[in-house]
């Protein structure tokens, strides 16, 4: 409801009030707001002003995510986008595993501070068997999810100053073969398409003749819509871009060329790749779609994409996650429930299963306690039995040998006794030969 | 690794409608600045909120002077025609939102005005429902925040500024305001104003404002520009500046006189016409300035980063129930470390 304007003429009136408004219901918490107008200037028109000073004074954030092949052209790519070298180096084609490299950088354009991460896969698409490829991909845009999601929910929160590494936009290199999206990119990107705003790109479009081109680009979106595979729309809602935009989601993918290198045009020094056949110039929207890109990419749409992974797959994201935690907004009595209660409950699980587990692991320690007391009474018992039964074998071997001692010594006797008898024979022998002999003798000598 | 760029970006990003036109021949230009335009396009489809809160006697001229900041009634006096001027039995919270739009920028300004706070015989404890109150719209922010499924744009209606307003006495402040202002100045920003100051000279309003401060001061309470909060030297120039000239000496007005030939905004009286917007005559400008054209943003960054984060720590602290234990700092995930040593507690409580 509009309240009247005041009357006014421009004549020299001097008592003049503003014209009662008609009577409104008045609850003390009036949702509602009734539209009102201001009879001056206020000067809350410079709202927008102060918010983007105050994002000026901080800075703000942007990761790109940038998936292909090795070789396919991303740091390139990116240096040529930035308009500044990266310092990367070459990947080799023997990944092991597909591995994700991001580096952050500083920029700064006029007064606008730029905090920019790129993230490179390393070694995508190079394996023998690819089927693990996009698993890693997935997991490192989970993962920044989950860290912002730990700080989100922390106590003791700081999140004007938390840097924000979640991915904002996912670059996918297409590669220019001209016929069809490989199996790859359809499953890496049906698997992305739900966490991450996906702007598929065809590299080194200068490969491609402008009409093989525009049959490749129609497959590719064809593949992708009987897909079901989400790519980000620029968004159409707000008619200063609406138009550029609508106009843009026509040319997608982007066919982009990018070189690092400059090359002699006219008088101009351009970004170029030269060949014997002819120069292909990066920024001549002729030859590719750099420049279009670079314009959806930063100038036009940067805020929407932070706010689209903001507002979209981040809470798409935390909804997920914290359900499967076990929580949620209503009881089976749909209810609303507390996060408060859910915690408490929670946190009682928790500790119930804390105790139950260290009662568990008590009575492991007490079982195995015993179990060694026994093995040990055990072995002490087989020692003992050992000993007993070398003792015995010691002692039957001692009176063994006593035995054959004394029968040895027996034997001596009866050996030196029969010697002694012996010799005591053969001296009495040998006296009786002797007198023998000499009776012999006598006997001969008696014969004389 | 950072690297400057020392462009000619142009001064004002162009309209992207023109196409790649400021990219020929320029190739330096990358276009990072345009981020500024594109926050700007998105705050005006947004639009904003701004939540005033205004605390004083009956007779203080607070809904004139809300009127007169935002050149529209927008106050709840000016929109219920009462018959009687009723002093309400207990003081009583009602707010009214309106929806202002200037030079395209949309604002949903929700007034919330406080009858019979300070009219009462016996005053003690008027400010609990005022804190009640600031602490509800806390409670049912951090409600939207916690759910599951969670609203796009969470609606704000925290309070973002309090604006108190000191009878021009001018000798010191009452022990109602000093308990008020101390005990609020924690949950909400408050901006302290002398209302009707037209009866004070400008000595009585200079000596006035330094007793204020100084008794500010004495009493540790800490109004707008709060100066723990300051950013940078810049800020705390500015805000030093500001801090020197708290409070403001306002007179409101809702109509115009004739002045010099230009139609004013003032109090016509027999010895002269005060113009409300003659920083000669009051300091209505000044306040205007600080709240609506320059800290508006700031007011509503502290409200939301500090006091609603106290409010929140001191909230979620309460539901954990081991009032000796060191809380954990995390809500939900007990593997965190700190919820380790939770565990550790819990094991050494049971040997």
């Amino acid at each position: 409801m509009h309240r009247a304007a005041h009357s006014r003429n421009m004549g020299n009136v001097h008592n003049e009030r503003y014209t009662i408004p008609m009577t409104f219901s008045i609850s003390s918490k009036d949702k509602n707001a009734r539209p009102l107008s201001l009879s001056g200037h206020v000067g809350f028109d410079s709202l927008p002003h102060q918010l983007v000073n105050k994002s000026t004074c901080q800075g703000f954030c942007f990761n790109i995510l940038c998936i292909g092949e090795t070789g396919i052209g991303k740091s390139t790519l990116m240096d040529t986008l930035f308009n500044t070298n990266f310092e990367n180096f070459e990947s080799s084609h023997f990944e092991p595993k597909v591995k994700l490299r991001a580096q952050t950088y500083d920029l700064q354009e006029s007064n606008v501070r730029l905090k920019l991460t790129i993230v490179n896969t390393v070694g995508f698409g190079d394996q023998m068997n690819k089927q693990e490829s996009y698993q890693h991909v997935v997991d490192y845009i989970d993962t920044q999810f989950e860290s912002y999601l730990q700080e989100e929910l922390k106590i003791k929160r700081s999140l004007h100053n938390y840097h924000d590494s979640r991915i904002h936009a996912c670059l996918y290199f297409i590669a220019p073969s001209g016929h069809s999206l490989k199996s790859l990119d359809l499953v890496t990107m049906k698997k992305l398409d739900s966490k991450v705003n996906i702007i598929p790109v065809i590299a080194k479009a200068d490969t491609i003749s402008k009409s093989e081109l525009h049959k490749f680009k129609i497959k590719i979106m064809s593949e992708l819509v009987s897909n079901g595979v989400q790519i980000y729309q620029f968004p159409t809602d707000d008619e200063t871009v609406s138009k550029i935009n609508t106009a843009m989601n026509g040319i997608l993918p982007f066919a982009v060329v990018g070189s690092s290198e400059e090359v002699k045009i006219g008088n101009k020094m351009v970004k170029a790749r030269q060949y014997p056949w002819g120069v292909v110039q990066v920024e001549n929207e002729n030859h590719c779609d750099f420049v279009k890109l670079r314009e959806m990419l930063i100038c036009v749409n940067m805020e929407d994409l932070r706010e689209q992974t903001h507002t979209r797959h981040y809470e798409l994201y935390r909804r997920c996650k914290l359900e499967e935690m076990g929580f949620t907004d209503t009881n089976p009595e749909s209810k609303p429930v507390s996060l408060q209660e859910t915690y408490e409950a929670k946190r009682h699980e928790f500790l119930g299963d804390l105790q139950r587990r260290e009662e568990e692991m008590r009575q492991m320690f007490v079982q195995r306690v015993k179990e060694k007391e026994t093995e040990l009474k055990e072995a002490e018992r087989e020692l003992q039995g050992k000993f007993e039964q070398l003792k015995r074998l010691h002692s039957e071997e001692k009176s063994k040998l006593d035995e054959k001692r004394r029968s040895l010594e027996d034997e001596i006797n009866t050996f030196s006794k029969k010697k002694a008898a012996a010799e005591l024979l053969q001296g009495q022998s040998f006296n009786t030969n002797a007198n023998l002999k000499k009776d012999k003798d006598r006997k001969n000598s008696g014969f004389m | 690794l950072s690297e400057c760029f020392n462009m000619s970006a142009p001064p004002h990003p162009q309209p992207p409608a023109k196409g790649a036109s400021h990219a020929a021949g320029d190739f330096s230009y990358v276009g990072i600045d345009a981020i500024l335009e594109q926050m700007r396009r998105k705050a005006m489809k947004q639009g904003f909120e701004l939540n005033i809160m205004i605390v004083g006697q009956s007779g203080l001229g607070k809904s004139t002077l809300m009127n007169t900041l935002f050149k529209s009634k927008v106050s709840r006096k000016s929109v219920v025609s009462t018959p009687e001027e009723r002093i309400p039995k207990t003081i009583e919270i009602k707010s009214i939102s309106h929806d202002i739009e200037e030079k395209g920028v949309r604002m949903k300004l929700t007034v919330i005005d406080t009858p019979g706070f300070g009219d009462h015989i016996n005053n003690e404890n008027c400010w609990q429902p005022i804190m009640k109150f600031i602490n509800d719209q806390y409670e049912q922010y951090l409600q939207e925040e916690i759910n599951i499924d969670r609203k796009k744009r969470i609606p704000d209606s925290r309070v973002h500024c309090c604006m108190y307003f000191i009878p021009p006495t001018g000798h010191c402040l009452r022990p109602l305001d000093v308990e008020f202002m101390s005990r609020l100045s924690k949950v909400v920003n408050i901006v302290p104003v002398i209302a009707k100051a037209d009866t004070l000279t400008l000595e009585e309003r200079d000596f006035f404002k330094q007793t204020i401060r100084e008794e500010l001061r004495a009493n540790g309470i800490d109004v707008y520009p709060q100066k723990e909060f300051d950013e940078d030297s810049d800020d705390r120039m500015i805000n030093d500046k500001i801090r020197e000239m708290i409070p403001f000496a306002v007179v409101g007005s809702n109509q115009e006189y004739q002045v010099n030939g230009k139609r004013l905004l003032g109090r016509k009286t027999k010895w002269g016409t005060i113009e409300v917007e003659n920083i000669a005559h009051c300091e209505f400008a000044h306040l205007r300035d600080l709240l609506i054209r320059t800290h508006m943003q700031n007011i509503k960054d502290i409200t939301s980063s500090i006091h609603y984060e106290v409010y929140r720590v001191r909230r979620l602290n309460e539901t954990n129930g081991q009032p000796n234990a060191q809380p954990p700092n995390t809500l939900v995930n007990p593997q965190q470390a700190n919820g380790v040593a939770a565990q550790h507690q819990v094991l050494t409580h049971e040997m």
